[in-house]
């Protein structure tokens, strides 16, 4: 097997707040061209190492490294938030949706493309006098979000407000916009969320068509685990702000201690456990 | 008790019956609410001593007033107004079946002749009778005017609501001409200063500042600084150095812009009710520097003898190169008002330019998302930092223009000009309008401080409630009626709906739901 390339490299990651270590010296890898799955139960820092990678948060201890793809490297916990997306090329989607809901959905997708215009546009100055290579620019960011509308499969409705779209295309149109800064690595917190079958079968071929189109790397945090077990190539579980396991879907799937983890103990011992907690209950009655 | 019969009772007397006790206890509630405020009242007698008068009269016609009002409003207004069916909910307009029984062609016709009639004839009549009369005719005339002009909107409403901007612009270019014609050239000052010039600076004004709160979403309390800043620039600058309204101009704007930046950073990181405080303060403490810095700004005496504006170097004054002189006109300064009113027009009209390019622009819409949700934002890579400190100083630099018109207009400004009610009835004109509309803005700007110079206008008031009635002293009270009911009819302003910026099949406007009011 050939040795993984990889593009985020995440070194003794710790992130405390106040008391609570949300994250414990966490090491793991993302492959460039893969989809990493991040999962774990509830409450076990998903969100955080997130937040850290995309500079929402700037980790207590480690180093998070984005490699791009002509070798440049950046250091994510050094940088500013908007700077991991714009110099690093890191774009992420949020947990509960964050469109701009009184936009329209092609503009959502324009404004995502804000860095590459303001340079067209001389920083506004000679796009305000109706420079060509401005108008050219516009142009081409329209092409821009029409591919990606059309990929998202939402051309039909790219004149509506973003907010009057149903939730599965929300969450779609959130990915598209995302795409739309040209990023080298994308971060979904729980795409399938909310989802019903049939829209998550089609947030799976968007994926699918991201990764084999765009060659762009992405990492997810999911719950729906036939998303999960569906699309990753790689699987990092989390447990109370630690990496209890990392591999291939079917290795995580049987790992004794991804299955302690979320379904709490083994079947046998479910038994006892039930005992204990009435027999408390009892005592206290 | 009352025994409730269990036939059937008539929808009629039933709401009859309704309406009597609803308006039984709006009577109820208003006797509480005035019987200290307007049924009692202290008052010194002749010996200075403090007396109580009572005025059971005055406060019976409040109760009166408020119960029969609640009465009509419950039994007749409001079924009246069910019947209708305000299907229009979008316009909040009377259907047309209403409308068109309202403006009829025999009445328009009427209306017109009536109206044009007097505007010609009214000063010969008004001059033969008495003020009670004479104020009769101006009302009459008024009425007149205005149901001509309502039926002309209404029967041409298609078209003027298509190319509203074109005909605003045509009829303001075609404004001073008209007055001019109509009213002679001492009448037109009035009309061309005191409406048209003052409207059209709180129309620059609030779009200005509609960049700041419409766009950016970031509620700013303190613009009336930025106009101080823009006006003190002018006034200083060019009776310090002497140099021309040409000049400083540009460099109020500039000015006012740096003084917006400066705003900018310690706010940054202020969000919704701690921006709004900081902002305000920040008004204030430019007021107060005028105030205190006597040395320079002359104090509460204010800076004047501000030079006035040339045209291409000609002067408005009554020398041999004057502008009258130079046309051949006899000397009159509404020539210079003249010449104002245009300025201020262009003036406004690059503002209206500048935002409208600007929203097309990737700042622009950098603005409105920041207003939509500034961290996500922060996600795509946008500077939120220098997007802010734009949109400040881009507001900024238009308040700073007005600044220095308004101090060219009044050839003297003091710090008086610039306290928080001036902030406080921008940001009014702008809510009122529909936050990032322009035409909503204008035509708010326009009912508001048109309706408030109008109060002026009604002598008939005089007649009614005495001579020491002073109409203007009310504006206030206006004001803040005519936005509690804008407020209920259309509670996202005139405008409520946000025009799309790109489209790729077809421009469809966005719900007023849908946006947001910005939290920063």
């Amino acid at each position: 097997m050939m040795t993984k390339d990889p593009i985020l490299k995440v070194d003794h990651l710790s992130m405390r707040f106040g008391g609570l270590m949300a994250i414990n010296d966490l090491s793991f890898e993302a492959y460039r061209g893969d989809i990493t799955a991040l999962i774990g139960p509830n409450g076990a820092g998903k969100t955080t190492v997130f937040n850290c990678i995309t500079g929402f948060y700037k980790p207590t201890m480690g180093m998070i490294t984005m490699r791009q793809k002509a070798g440049k490297e950046f250091l994510l916990e050094r940088m500013s938030d908007f700077e991991v997306n714009r110099d690093a090329k890191v774009a992420r989607t949020f947990q509960n949706i964050r469109l701009f809901s009184g936009l329209t959905v092609l503009e959502n997708l324009l404004v995502a493309q804000h860095n590459k215009l303001m340079m067209a546009s001389g920083y506004t100055v000679l796009g305000l006098l109706g420079f060509p290579t401005y108008k050219k620019a516009a142009a081409q960011s329209i092409e821009q979000a029409k591919y990606w509308l059309d990929k998202a499969n939402l051309t039909d409705r790219a004149d509506d407000p973003a907010g009057d779209l149903p939730y599965g295309a929300q969450r779609r149109l959130e990915i598209a916009r995302a795409m739309c800064t040209g990023p080298e690595f994308l971060c979904l917190d729980e795409p399938a969320a909310g989802l019903n079958p049939r829209e998550s079968l089609a947030l799976n071929e968007l994926l699918r068509g991201i990764r084999s189109d765009t060659g762009t790397s992405i990492l997810l945090i999911e719950h729906d685990m036939s998303v999960v077990m569906e699309i990753s190539d790689h699987v990092v579980v989390l447990e109370y702000g630690q990496k209890i396991s990392d591999g291939n879907p079917d290795h995580v799937k049987n790992d004794p201690k991804v299955i302690a983890a979320y379904l709490g103990v083994e079947d046998d011992e479910v038994e006892d456990v039930i005992a204990e907690v009435e027999g408390e209950t009892g005592g206290a009655h | 008790m009352a025994n409730t019969t269990s036939t059937p009772v008539s929808a009629d007397s039933n709401l009859t019956a309704r309406a009597l006790r609803e308006g039984f206890y709006a009577g109820l509630i208003s006797l509480g609410l005035f019987v200290l405020f307007v049924g009692l009242k202290t008052d010194q007698n002749i010996l200075n001593e403090l007396i109580l008068v009572q005025r059971w009269g005055l406060l019976a016609i409040f109760v009166a007033v408020a119960a029969v009002g609640r009465f009509a409003m419950v039994a007749y207004i409001r079924p009246f107004m069910e019947r209708q069916k305000v299907t229009n909910l979008v316009t909040g307009l009377l259907p047309d079946s209403v409308a068109t029984r309202f403006f009829k062609l025999p009445v328009f016709i009427a209306a017109a002749v009536i109206g044009l009639g007097l505007m010609i004839f009214g000063g010969t009549i008004s001059a033969s009778i008495s003020p009670t009369a004479g104020a009769y005719l101006s009302l009459i005339r008024g009425a007149a005017v205005v149901y001509t002009l309502a039926s002309v909107f209404f029967y041409f409403r298609a078209y003027i609501v298509a190319n509203f901007s074109m005909l605003a612009i045509i009829a303001l270019i075609l404004y001073p001409p008209v007055i001019l014609a109509l009213t002679g050239v001492q009448g037109s000052l009035k009309w061309v200063d005191n409406f048209g010039v003052q409207i059209l600076i709180y129309v620059m004004l609030a779009w200005g500042l509609n960049i700041v709160v419409g766009l950016a979403g970031l509620l700013d309390l303190g613009y009336v600084a930025f106009y101080a800043v823009g006006a003190y620039s002018y006034a200083l600058l060019s009776s310090y150095f002497g140099l021309s309204f040409w000049i400083l101009l540009p460099l109020a704007g500039i000015l006012a812009a740096f003084w917006g930046m400066i705003l900018g950073f310690p706010v940054l990181r202020l969000k919704g009710d701690y921006l709004a405080i900081v902002t305000l303060a920040f008004g204030e403490i430019i007021r107060l520097v005028l105030i205190n810095w006597t040395e320079v700004t002359k104090g509460t005496f204010g800076v004047s003898g501000i030079p006035k504006a040339t045209l291409f170097g000609i002067k408005f004054d009554a020398s041999k190169d004057g502008f009258a002189a130079l046309m051949g006109l006899p000397m009159s300064s509404a020539y210079y008002k003249i010449f104002l009113f245009y300025l201020i027009l262009a003036l406004a009209l690059l503002t209206a330019f500048v935002s409208i390019r600007l929203r097309r622009m990737p700042i622009g819409r950098a603005w409105e998302a920041l207003r939509e949700d500034e961290i996500a934002c922060r996600s795509l890579g946008i500077n939120t930092v220098t997007t802010k400190l734009t949109a400040f100083s881009i507001g900024a630099m238009f308040g700073g223009f007005a600044g220095s018109f308004f101090a060219v207009r009044q050839g003297f400004v003091s710090p008086e000009s610039f306290v928080f009610l001036e902030s406080a009835i921008i940001l009014a004109i702008v809510v009122l309008g529909g936050m990032g509309s322009l035409v909503g803005i204008a035509v708010a700007a326009a009912v508001m401080i048109g309706g408030t110079e109008l109060l002026r206008e009604m002598s008939l008031l005089k007649q009614i409630f005495g001579e020491d009635f002073t109409p203007e002293l009310y504006r206030m009270l206006l004001f803040g009626i005519a936005m509690i009911v804008v407020m209920v009819w259309k509670p996202r302003g005139f405008v409520g709906s946000r025009e799309p910026t790109a489209f790729l099949r077809e421009r469809k406007s966005v719900s007023g739901s849908f946006t947001k009011e910005g939290h920063g």
